[in-house]
């Protein structure tokens, strides 16, 4: 018998045995022949003009093999690197996007840009000869914040981008807002910060390149997230490498986060020299150096204004941000703080009109793009405070304003103001069920016992709605996407009835091994021992895009279940043959074929076998062989969603603020196996309270350096920060993907700051406190404490 | 200069710069790329290994200290070379789920094994405040302490036999 370990079961994950030993295979693990070193020059200035590089020192000094500048790029006449999405403002004008050079030419825009790069035999010798570089810069001055870089007189980034504005993007039906504001009997305010966010994936980025004169091919080892979009990007649109002749291999890859779905300069940089120079080049990024390279995430100054009736039902939703784009723009950088935060303002509710105006804004910082939830957090952030500034002015429970605008369960699919239509949900199921596991019943026992030790506590509170399994192709085209987003997997059946599946997403800890597996294993009636799971190697991928925006399951999934359909369809008609009965009157169940209502079976083993030895077979209709391949193209979004209650305890003596509980009770559709998507939950949900609590970009105004640019300056959640967390999941099914998957990767990151935020306000709403700004770090809340009348401690 | 030392139990020779960082050497010299570099500031704790039996950062960690020192790495850690056989810290984290990427993973199985070794009951508490010297951006930490207390709990019930 099979051991089938299908959906709905947790099995121990297929790749923890390489990892916990200690043979895990990750970029910077790998080694060449003849394998030189690579490292970057990069600016040490926020904006100058690049008046010159002299490379003469460092040429002479000992080991080097080259040292390459924008220059040389320009000589070679190599592209810049591309955007992936085009947006436009409301008169259809396209956004400003200036080229970004791969190394710098004539100006640096950013603290980390990149200047050269230098290759010698060993790394010590490629960083004592980057000292020697003689770089001419121009200082000119820099600005880092939006509000100071849309202002006149601004330092210019671009001398073709006024006021340093990319877009000025909108969504909505701005009159009916007005109108709807005009009536309205409560209108309350929010201006808020949503804090820059550095994603420090653990293992930092690393890339090899090698080029072999013999075939002409080269091939790019990278910390990707997508190998085959970056062949496509760097390879058509940067290098002018035909497709063919480039190989990329993204391994092991030690988190992602969204930091590592971007083609990034150092890939073009290294793989464009190691032909050059004829040797094989690795480079590895030190965490200081992701710091001012990694493209940072979040970064949005917004005023929203939320009108309601005199119930507290909500009319109408207006929100103006401005969104910092960085130096330049990145992979998918305008498309972030627009179209994945614009839609997502509708958030769980039923408000009838909305608008979004987004100024997206260059500044002299990293280039800002996706990061875990990517536009959405942001989103969810804005609109789950402003309903508790609302129920606050209005002296209303904040879970009763809630209920009376959410969407009921019989009202999906809900179609919102703002482009997107829920296919399914149940915000309400989750609200009661987060309710109950979060004990929302005694928190007064709780808080008073707090109070007792003269600590104040806060419960927070955030009903959400993401949306993800990026994307249907034809409506992001609509939106701006320059490339398709389907997914693609090839299910290859061994002659033995073994599986190897070549699927386009990429695993960096998302434990596809398994899930996969367990799809593969119960539709085919494998056993779960008996599939593989390959990715991550244009050589032995047919094509991908990858993995992000929770899109591996929902897309790459259906990709998968979608093939292996034709595996048991192609299965039939050879059953059909060697049983001599028809096709129709074939089944499939449980790993065997048979003629319903007899006895006489084929399994699937046998089944392959006879497609490999073709001796009794129907050869003039069919083809030998069991390998079916399926690319899938989503109708819709998927939406998960749910609640997420916070507990906090606020010191007042000191300002530190205590995650106590945190509770989460989600809807991501099918859940394939548990354990993974519990995991999935719980580090998402820690990276949120991260943003919430602990995580700040910080530049300095006058400067542009990055002042929290190492591990020390910038906090990191650890594990003494967190309570044990609850998680549960409460599904309801995605009406459009194959299994009714919805996704896990970024719920917990996009429902947890509003929640901990809400929470930290509502312990201190006694002192007149209604916001406060992430991270509520000791330092602002004790500053906050100070300034705000506060009474005598409890005891 | 020439360093001997015992590395996973076996006598080692290696001739090597002063100025050569444990971790460069485990990773370059000895292909031991278990042991891995996540920062440059020692604070996140990819890179740690026993030395004389106790947890260190090996990136903070010249070559000269291994002379005649007792050097055990995450390749090490299993049962018998060339056996499959986990420790009971590695199988627990591998029921729990007590890691994802799996980058952090060496270096917090060896201060968890050190951990569970300096004190027999461990709390919650002292889990989470042992492991602060160890970063992991994947698991928000849950499972990683359940898999600690569960493999202490192993090892100590393994010793007790």
């Amino acid at each position: 018998m099979a051991n089938v370990i299908g959906i709905g079961a947790s099995p121990k994950r297929k790749e923890d045995q390489r990892f916990l030993t200690g043979r895990g295979n990750y970029v910077s693990d790998i080694k060449r022949p003849g394998l030189a070193a690579g490292v970057f020059v990069r600016s040490p200035h926020g904006h100058a003009v690049l008046r010159g590089v002299d490379k003469v020192a460092a040429l002479a000094a000992p080991g080097v093999i080259a040292v390459l500048t924008g220059d040389d790029v320009a000589d070679d006449g190599l592209g810049s690197l591309p955007c992936g999405w085009g947006i436009s403002d409301a008169k259809g004008v396209p956004m400003k996007e200036p080229p970004f050079p791969m190394l710098a030419q004539d100006k640096v825009r950013f603290v980390g840009d990149m200047v050269a790069f230098v290759i010698a035999e060993t790394p010590e010798q490629a960083n004592a000869a980057a000292e020697l570089l003689t770089v001419d810069y121009e200082v000119l001055p820099s600005v880092v914040g939006v509000l100071e870089a849309i202002r006149p007189g601004a330092p210019q980034l671009f001398k073709d981008v006024p006021n340093n504005i990319c877009c000025d993007w909108e969504l909505g039906d701005k009159s009916a807002v007005e109108t709807a504001f005009r009536k309205a009997a409560h209108v309350a305010k929010l201006s808020l910060v949503n804090n820059r966010l550095i994603g420090n994936p653990m293992e930092p980025r690393a890339a090899i390149a090698e080029y072999e004169p013999g075939t002409d091919r080269f091939t790019l080892w990278t910390t990707s997230q997508f190998p085959h979009v970056v062949r496509f990007l760097m390879g058509a649109l940067v290098l002018n490498i035909p497709q063919h002749k480039l190989r990329v291999v993204a391994p092991d890859v030690g988190g992602g986060f969204g930091v590592k779905q971007f083609h990034y300069g150092e890939e073009a940089v290294i793989t464009w020299a190691a032909k050059r120079v004829m040797r094989p080049i690795k480079w590895v990024a030190s965490r200081s150096e992701g710091y001012v390279s990694d493209r940072h995430g979040r970064d949005h100054v917004t005023e929203a204004e939320l009108a309601l009736d005199e119930t507290g039902k909500f009319l109408a939703f207006r929100v103006n941000t401005l969104a910092n784009m960085g130096g330049y723009l990145s992979t998918f950088g305008p498309n972030i703080p627009t179209n994945l935060y614009g839609p997502l303002l509708g958030g769980v509710y039923t408000t009838p009109a909305i608008y979004c105006n987004v100024k997206v804004v260059f500044t002299n910082t990293v280039p800002v793009d996706a990061y875990r939830g990517a536009g959405r957090p942001e989103a969810t952030f804005v609109l789950e405070r402003i309903v508790d500034v609302a129920a606050s002015e209005m002296g209303i429970d904040r879970v009763e304003i809630r209920r009376r605008n959410m969407i009921p369960r019989e009202a999906y699919p809900y179609q919102t103001p703002v482009l997107v239509q829920y296919d399914s949900g149940d915000p309400m199921g989750c609200l009661d069920g987060a309710l109950v596991a979060a004990d929302v019943r005694n928190f007064g026992i709780r808080k008073a016992a707090s109070a007792s030790k003269g600590k104040f506590r806060g419960l927070g509170y955030s009903t959400y709605v993401e949306a993800c399994g990026l994307a249907p192709s034809r409506f992001a085209g609509r939106l701006g996407a320059r490339g398709g987003l389907y997914e693609s997997a090839t299910v290859r059946v061994h002659p033995t009835g073994q599986v190897t599946v070549m699927i386009g997403t990429h695993n960096h800890g998302q434990g596809h091994e398994t899930t996969f597996a367990q799809i593969v294993s119960e539709k085919l009636g494998v056993s779960f021992e008996n599939v593989d799971i390959v990715f991550g190697d244009t050589d032995r991928v047919q094509f991908g895009m990858g993995t992000y925006g929770s899109r591996s399951l929902v897309v790459g999934g259906a990709a998968l279940s979608r093939a292996t359909d034709k595996v048991v369809a192609k299965g039939k008609k050879i059953a059909a043959h060697l049983l001599e009965a028809a096709e129709v009157d074939i089944q499939f169940e449980a790993g065997r074929f048979s003629v319903a209502g007899t006895d006489r079976t084929k399994t699937f083993e046998e089944i392959a076998g006879a497609a490999y030895v073709p001796h009794d077979y129907p050869l003039e209709v069919l083809e030998p062989g069991l390998e079916e391949q399926a690319y899938y193209d989503p109708v819709n979004f998927t939406y998960p969603g749910g609640c997420h209650i916070a507990e906090v305890e606020v010191d007042p003596e000191t300002g530190t603020v205590t995650l106590v509980n945190y509770t989460a009770v989600d809807d991501v559709g099918t859940v394939i196996n548990p354990m993974i998507v519990e995991g999935q939950l719980h580090g998402g949900i820690v990276q949120g309270v991260g943003q919430a609590l602990f995580e700040n970009a910080v530049y300095d105004e006058s400067s542009g350096q990055l002042l929290s640019g190492s591990l020390m300056d910038y906090c990191m959640p650890r594990a003494d920060h967190m309570p044990m967390m609850t998680v549960a999941t409460h599904s309801t099914l995605c009406t459009h993907t194959p299994m009714g998957v919805k996704g896990c990767g970024e719920v917990g990151t996009i429902g947890s700051p509003a929640a901990v935020i809400n929470a930290v306000v509502d312990a201190l709403s006694h002192l007149g406190v209604t916001h406060v700004d992430m991270p509520a770090t000791p330092n602002r809340i004790w500053r906050l404490l100070q300034n705000a009348s506060l009474p005598v401690a409890a005891e | 200069m020439q360093i001997s030392f015992i590395l996973n139990g076996r006598p080692t020779t290696v001739d090597v710069e002063p100025a050569t960082l444990v971790a460069e050497l485990l990773r370059e010299r000895l292909s031991l790329t278990g042991t891995h570099i996540g920062c440059d500031t020692s604070q996140c704790g990819a890179c740690v290994v026993h030395l004389n039996g106790l947890p260190v950062k090996s990136c903070t960690l010249l070559a000269p200290a291994l002379m005649g020192a007792t050097l055990l790495t995450i390749e090490g850690l299993q049962g018998a070379p060339g056996s499959n056989r986990m420790h009971p810290m590695q199988e627990a984290f591998r029921e729990h789920h007590g890691l994802q990427c799996g980058f952090c993973t060496p270096g917090m199985l060896m201060t968890a094994v050190a951990l569970a070794a300096e004190k027999p009951n461990l709390t919650e508490a002292d889990v989470r405040h042992g492991l602060e010297g160890n970063i992991c951006r994947c698991t928000g930490y849950q499972n990683i302490v359940v898999s600690v207390m569960a493999g202490a709990a192993a090892m100590n019930a393994g010793n007790g036999e």
